[in-house]
């Protein structure tokens, strides 16, 4: 940190405002005034619609658009067309939570061994494999969500579309989540901890159990809520699987029913997944945060963490 | 990794054991998959009901719809229309991204430095917030007394309310950056900042002005970011259709995963919106290697 002072331009520290206000006339570029404007108008750009879309699910009255009062009115008051109240949203919430804890149960164990494996394994395929976990990442989920479709309707036809379909596509687009996850974490792990417990006479299974297992902990239970996030959150798979009205997701009747005079349950609705999602996140973030605090000293923070997330 | 921590008397598929599920699962659910896209595009019709049905041994593959997507996708014909469409919305959709997306993520890594936490923490939100939701936000703001429209119109810019949510083009491209934009901006951010502090200085040392610095330094080493970055979005925007969906429905401003949407779920048009799933992975597998070779470049490189 210690060459950022030499390199910051001078006009940096003239302290009063008109001396600033020179400085500026004088080079608009030399501190990044423009990009401070750009940066704050991009975030209220990126997050005012999302909150109005919230605002929106308060309203009083029956309209999207605009805002004539607070109420809890379509949460629940409303007889029929509210989110508690509606069966088709309480169906969607509860098939969105469903698929969600699914993907979440099966996802996570299947993730963190393959991401053991890759990690330890060396030698004959090892390369195949890793590419073979990657290739959902950069899939478009359009031509997964096509195959997935396919295969179900064509050969694995005891499968039937709707909820189980579904269930199988979440997971397999989520194992690759968890692989990068855990797998970041054992490279930053490394492997003396458990040579050192087998040296001391654990067994393989051992070593795993009592010392990489705990060690790896906060990266299992972030990944298990990255995929509890993502799962929530899919539309396209959602979609391509779907088996009838009873399996629609939360992300599914928005796409319904968005455009058909909309009511403000439907921003309730989606308000609900959004603060699952959020919850989840933040549940990641402070464990790990938490974690590296206690371990590692001097660490980045968590946040900055996962901003560094690359796929 | 040194040779000695390979062994430590564990036998050799002790740890190919581990990745067995999961390279099973992804095995049956992706490359089969796969491969049932293309039994199905290179299949033949059930005659009574013009259904598709596959074909699943490769010998006996029937490449006529195949070919006849593509040349009608290459030498005229609506497909082709649709897709130089979707190549214009996409390319428009990510050098705004890019010029939107690249000051914000240089300003994260570099100057902000007590407002660093929130601002990241604005990036990620959105991450996390689903799309369908983003885009039900503007269908909120833009419909005919919405927001936008009331705003524009109060301040005197308009007469009466704009139509956006029909057939606008405009509003497809801004919805796709919309969109998009978070997931560009991040590995953005995480590219420059990666950086090297010291090569800036060294440009300032030498006497390079900021503007200089930023175009022979800064953006040379930010080369690889942006390209990783664009590729992220370009990927899922080429297979979009829901945005357009939510924000036109108009086929003037159909896109070409509309086309195969459409067509797959139509009783006969399986193997036709196969096949256009084929042509569209195929253009972008060199987008797909070239992000895939760079990670795993990466990791490597981490690993080390």
């Amino acid at each position: 940190m210690s060459g950022a002072t030499v390199a910051a331009p001078i006009e940096d520290r003239a302290g009063t405002l008109a001396g600033r206000f020179r400085g500026w006339l004088a080079n608009p570029w030399a501190r990044p005034r423009f990009l401070v404007i750009l940066t704050w108008a991009y975030m209220v750009w990126s997050i005012v619609p999302v909150a109005f879309a919230i605002l929106m699910s308060f309203n009083s009255g029956r309209s999207t658009v605009a805002f004539q009062g607070f109420s809890f009115y379509w949460w629940w008051q409303d007889p029929d067309a509210a989110v508690f109240t509606n069966p088709d949203f309480v169906n969607a919430i509860v098939q969105s939570l469903k698929l969600a804890a699914g993907d979440m149960l099966i996802a996570t164990p299947i993730g963190v061994a393959l991401a053991l494996g890759l990690a330890r394994w060396r030698g004959r395929g090892r390369g195949s494999a890793n590419f073979l976990m990657l290739f959902p990442l950069v899939t478009p989920e359009i031509v997964m969500g096509t195959a997935l479709f396919l295969v179900f309707s064509n050969l694995y036809e005891s499968i039937s579309l709707g909820t189980p379909a579904q269930l199988l596509g979440h997971v397999t687009f989520s194992i690759s989540y968890v692989v990068i996850v855990v797998r970041g974490r054992l490279f930053a792990i490394g492997r003396e901890y458990e040579e050192a417990a087998m040296d001391l006479g654990a067994s393989p299974f051992g070593a795993l159990r009592r010392v990489l297992f705990p060690l790896l902990g906060p990266a299992i239970f972030a990944s298990a809520m990255i995929v509890f996030a993502i799962s929530i959150d899919d539309f396209v798979i959602s979609t391509f699987l779907l088996g009838g009205q009873e399996s629609n997701t939360v992300p599914v009747l928005i796409y319904q029913q968005a455009r058909g005079g909309p009511r403000p349950s439907l921003n309730g609705v989606a308000t609900l997944m959004l603060v699952g999602s959020m919850i989840a996140i933040a549940l990641a973030l402070i464990v790990t945060s938490r974690f590296a605090k206690r371990r590692e000293a001097g660490r980045a923070s968590a946040v900055e963490d996962f901003a560094r997330f690359e796929l | 990794m040194s040779e000695q921590a390979k062994g430590v008397g564990l036998p050799g598929w002790f740890w190919q054991a581990f990745a067995a599920p999961g390279v099973i699962w992804l095995l049956l659910l992706f490359i089969v998959p796969f491969f049932a896209i293309l039994a199905i595009s290179m299949g033949t019709r059930d005659p009574i009901f013009l259904a598709p049905v596959p074909i699943w041994n490769p010998l006996d593959w029937n490449t006529e719809t195949f070919t006849g997507v593509v040349r009608e996708i290459l030498f005229g014909g609506p497909h082709q229309v649709v897709f130089i469409r979707t190549l214009a919305y996409v390319g428009v959709a990510s050098v705004l991204s890019l010029v939107i997306g690249y000051p914000v993520a240089y300003y994260i890594a570099r100057h902000a430095h007590r407002t660093k936490m929130i601002l990241l923490i604005l990036l990620i939100a959105p991450w996390w917030i689903s799309y369908l939701m983003r885009m039900l936000a503007w269908v909120n703001l833009l419909e005919d007394r919405g927001l936008v429209n009331s705003l524009l119109q109060k301040i005197g810019l308009i007469g009466g309310p704009i139509n956006w949510l029909n057939g606008r083009p405009s509003t497809v491209v801004l919805g796709l950056v919309y969109g998009y934009i978070p997931f560009l901006i991040l590995p953005l951010y995480a590219a420059i900042d990666r950086i090297d502090q010291s090569m800036m200085e060294a440009s300032r040392d030498l006497g390079a002005s900021p503007a200089r610095t930023f175009v022979r330094v800064t953006l040379p080493l930010s080369r690889q970011g942006i390209l990783a970055a664009s590729v992220i979005i370009l990927l899922p925007m080429f297979g979009d259709y829901y945005t357009q969906d939510l924000l036109s429905a108009n086929p003037r401003t159909s896109m070409f995963a509309n086309a195969i949407s459409r067509l797959l779920f139509s009783r006969t048009g399986g193997a036709e919106g196969s096949s256009m799933v084929i042509f569209l992975s195929l253009f972008l597998v060199i987008l797909m290697f070239y992000y895939l070779v760079s990670t795993a470049r990466a990791a490597r490189e981490y690993e080390r």
